[in-house]
């Protein structure tokens, strides 16, 4: 990928999520959110990651954020526009994040592979879903069914919970 | 009361929807052969087809004002259809018959006589009103116009449109 | 980090190319045309003319009669576009006005990106028939697809009146929830074909005949008789699928006339209606597209012979290319004309009825066929 094209969508893709936060409208910040989920994903294209790319675009920013988007609008939440300006909170969020940016930074420049491009792999496409398959279903089989089970046992109790509540 | 339709009880065939849904694609599929082979004929390509030689004698069109068989105007300007029109599309300017006129003893004539074909909802109680048989709905449809001017039919235009009618009731015939 | 940099200006030039070709000369056009032929097909069905008379009017240059008796309606496309560019942009006065000037371009957008990675030809002057031919080719359509419902919702949501925000509702749960069985019923298809990637989906049914006809490529194995039935399932489900995400009746409960007025699109006008139009008919094209590459064979036509990489170079590749982009588009009408004679033919669903269909029907027959299909795949060679 072009650094042009890198920061391109890594500016705006920070822009987005900067403005999840900083909207006042519950609607406009669910937008930004799926903004910055495209931004990320079009990132993971230029890594050639295209399977990551599309994933991210189909569960988070056409399943999960539509679901959310949908909820927003059912509710009509207005307090959040209501709400004051809270300065305690805003320092507090400032120093949190941050504390978090400086933490990462730290982190990045104590790992010395992060800074020196990674070797070209060499092959015109990389069968990258194959790839993902057989990592999931070979070495981590025993963790991807088990998480199947809970995510199962989560619904089914989400189930059982809502329909005991109309009662 | 509450009506309580029964449900029909579907075979497992109609609860399949396919097989239905199958058979109301093939319907559709005949109409559509049949209309593309020229074997329906249910619309009439109107400017070029006309079905004026069915109208019915009762057809309502545009109101007409009409002569009799000696050519004398027919109204009298009376203007009850004026005041009965229900849109107010007409508008009458009464006149007096000069004396030396065959028909002075009629007394009165329009002046002028303007239908406003904008207004008029062709609803016939002028015709129904005349108490002398003067105003008709023939069964001219389509009266188009450029200008709201033209959509005015004067004293002249409604006479050409509506021609002659002999009289039923002799009063006025110069013989009698 | 290696795309744009060092791959030479042609392959740039010729995507661009190749996107201004699709979208401006053939999929605005068959968007066009496909309304007229939705009006044309609707009025046949109903023992009506539709409209037929539609000519250029030159009348207007001081010619005596107009071109419309060669032309037999055919210029009612080019009108309507007219129409709608000079109508009066309209927007209410109680709209979130920057949602409401969204929403028709989302709506827009999706559907015309769909396109980058269908496989709409074979090689020409060397170069593959397709905008992007990426490895995970089906998951983008249904990624982008899936981002399509945003439009809608946003449309419903920001009119801030009743029936819009009904519409956005519901196209917003129906499309979740047809999106489950649309990717599920294409599973089978994707196992037979061990690959995500379309080009290569059309050359597996090159060498082993079109999925859904499996004996295009001349012979019958037991192995692709079997086959045949999950995939003929796979393509019911798929096409049902199919006809709810793109919202055309049965399941055009999000813009029902008849009880929300036009649901999502109410408060819309002029072009910005007109968006919402042609993405949806975009949309169908999309899906049509989809479902020629998955069962129909794309552009293939049997018994033809193939161009390879090389052979395209030359005149008589260049007219096969040419037959076989003509063939992909030809069977994509075909299928937009089964979307309006179904259009024509069916009642629409209860809401009930259509949740019920997708999650209890649709979904679990999808599911099961991937067991059918998988097991077939494991015990017959
Ligand atoms: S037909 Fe009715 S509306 Fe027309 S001029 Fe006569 S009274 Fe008036
Ligand atoms: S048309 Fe008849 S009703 Fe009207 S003014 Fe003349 S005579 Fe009277």
């Amino acid at each position: 990928m072009s650094p042009v094209l890198f920061w391109a969508f890594t500016l705006l893709m920070l822009a987005f999520g900067a403005s999840v936060v900083l909207n006042r409208n519950p609607v406009a910040s669910a937008l930004s959110l799926v903004g910055s989920f495209l931004c990320l994903a079009a990132l993971f294209v230029g890594l050639d990651a295209f399977f990551i790319a599309v994933i991210q675009v189909l569960v988070y920013a056409g399943a999960v954020m539509v679901l959310f988007l949908f909820i927003i609008m059912l509710l009509d939440l207005k307090a959040e526009q209501r709400r004051r300006f809270n300065p305690v909170a805003l320092v507090g969020g400032a120093a949190v994040s941050g504390a978090f940016v400086a933490f990462l930074l730290h982190v990045l420049k104590s790992f010395p592979a992060g800074s020196q491009a990674f070797p070209n792999l060499g092959v015109e496409r990389l069968d990258d879903v194959r790839l993902v398959g057989f990592a999931l279903f070979n070495h981590f089989n025993l963790p991807f069914q088990t998480v199947g089970v809970l995510v199962l046992v989560a619904s089914i109790g989400v189930v059982v919970l809502s329909r005991r509540e109309l009662k | 009361m509450a009506y309580t339709v029964r449900r029909p009880n579907l075979t497992f065939w109609e609860k399949l929807y396919l097989p239905n849904i199958i058979a109301g694609l093939a319907i559709t599929l005949k109409h559509l052969r049949k209309m593309l082979a020229g074997e329906t004929h249910v619309v009439m390509q109107y400017p070029e087809e006309k079905w004026d030689a069915h109208l019915p004698e009762y057809y309502r069109g545009a109101p007409t004002l009409v002569t009799d068989q000696h050519g004398r105007e027919k109204c009298v300007s009376c203007q009850l259809c004026e005041f009965i029109c229900p849109p107010r599309a007409i508008k009458i300017k009464p006149g007096h018959i000069p004396a030396e006129n065959e028909f002075a003893k009629v007394e009165k004539a329009p002046e002028a006589f303007d239908i406003d074909m904008t207004r008029c909802i062709y609803c016939g109680l002028c015709e129904e009103v005349c108490p002398e048989q003067a105003i008709f709905l023939r069964k001219d449809y389509a009266i188009t116009g450029e200008s709201r001017a033209e959509m005015v039919h004067d004293k002249t235009k409604l006479y050409e449109l509506g021609g002659t009618m002999p009289n039923l009731v002799h009063k006025w015939n110069p013989d009698k | 980090m290696a795309l744009l940099n060092d791959i030479p200006w042609f392959l740039i030039a010729a995507s661009v190319a190749k996107t201004l070709f699709l979208i401006f000369l053939v999929v605005l056009p068959l968007v066009s045309y496909t309304v007229y032929a939705e009006r044309r097909v609707s009025a046949l069905i109903q023992d009506r003319l539709g409209p037929n008379r539609t000519g250029f009017p030159i009348s207007l240059f001081g010619f005596k009669k107009d071109l419309q008796l060669v032309l037999g309606g055919l210029g009612q496309p080019i009108a309507d576009a007219v129409k709608f560019l000079l109508k009066e942009d309209f927007t209410p006065g109680h709209v979130n006005k920057v949602y409401f000037w969204m929403a028709p371009v989302l709506a827009m957008v999706p559907a015309l990106s769909t396109l980058a990675v269908l496989p709409f030809g074979n090689y020409m002057f060397g170069q593959k028939m397709v905008v992007a031919d990426v490895n995970v080719g089906i998951l983008y359509v249904f990624a982008i697809a899936s981002i399509g419902v945003y439009g809608i919702v946003l449309a419903g949501w920001s009119s801030n009146s009743k029936y819009p925000f009904l519409g956005g509702i519901r196209a917003s749960s129906q499309m979740i929830s047809y999106e489950l069985s649309l990717g599920l019923s294409a599973v089978p298809v994707l196992m037979i074909l061990g690959n995500l990637n379309l080009s290569d989906a059309i050359d597996y049914q090159v060498k082993n005949g079109w999925l859904l006809l499996p004996f295009t490529d001349g012979n019958l194995t037991l192995r692709e008789l079997l086959l045949w039935v999950p995939v003929l399932i796979s393509f019911i489900v798929f096409s049902i699928s199919m006809f709810a995400e793109t919202n055309r009746l049965p399941f055009d409960l999000p813009e029902s006339e008849t009880e929300l007025v036009a649901g999502y699109h109410t408060e819309y006008s002029s072009m910005k209606f007109a968006l919402f139009f042609l993405g949806e008919y975009a949309a169908m094209i999309a899906g049509s597209s989809v479902i020629t590459v998955l069962f129909l064979g794309g552009w293939h036509i049997p018994f033809l012979p193939v161009n390879t990489l090389e052979s395209s170079m030359t005149a008589p590749g260049a007219v096969l290319g040419l037959v076989h982009i003509t063939a992909f588009f030809a069977k994509v009408a075909v299928l937009l004309g089964i979307f309006i004679w179904v259009r024509w033919t069916l009642p629409r669903f209860r809401f009930d009825q259509l949740m019920k269909l997708g999650w209890l029907y649709l979904f679990e027959i999808a599911l099961v066929n991937i067991f059918i299909t998988a097991a077939i795949l494991a015990l017959v060679r």
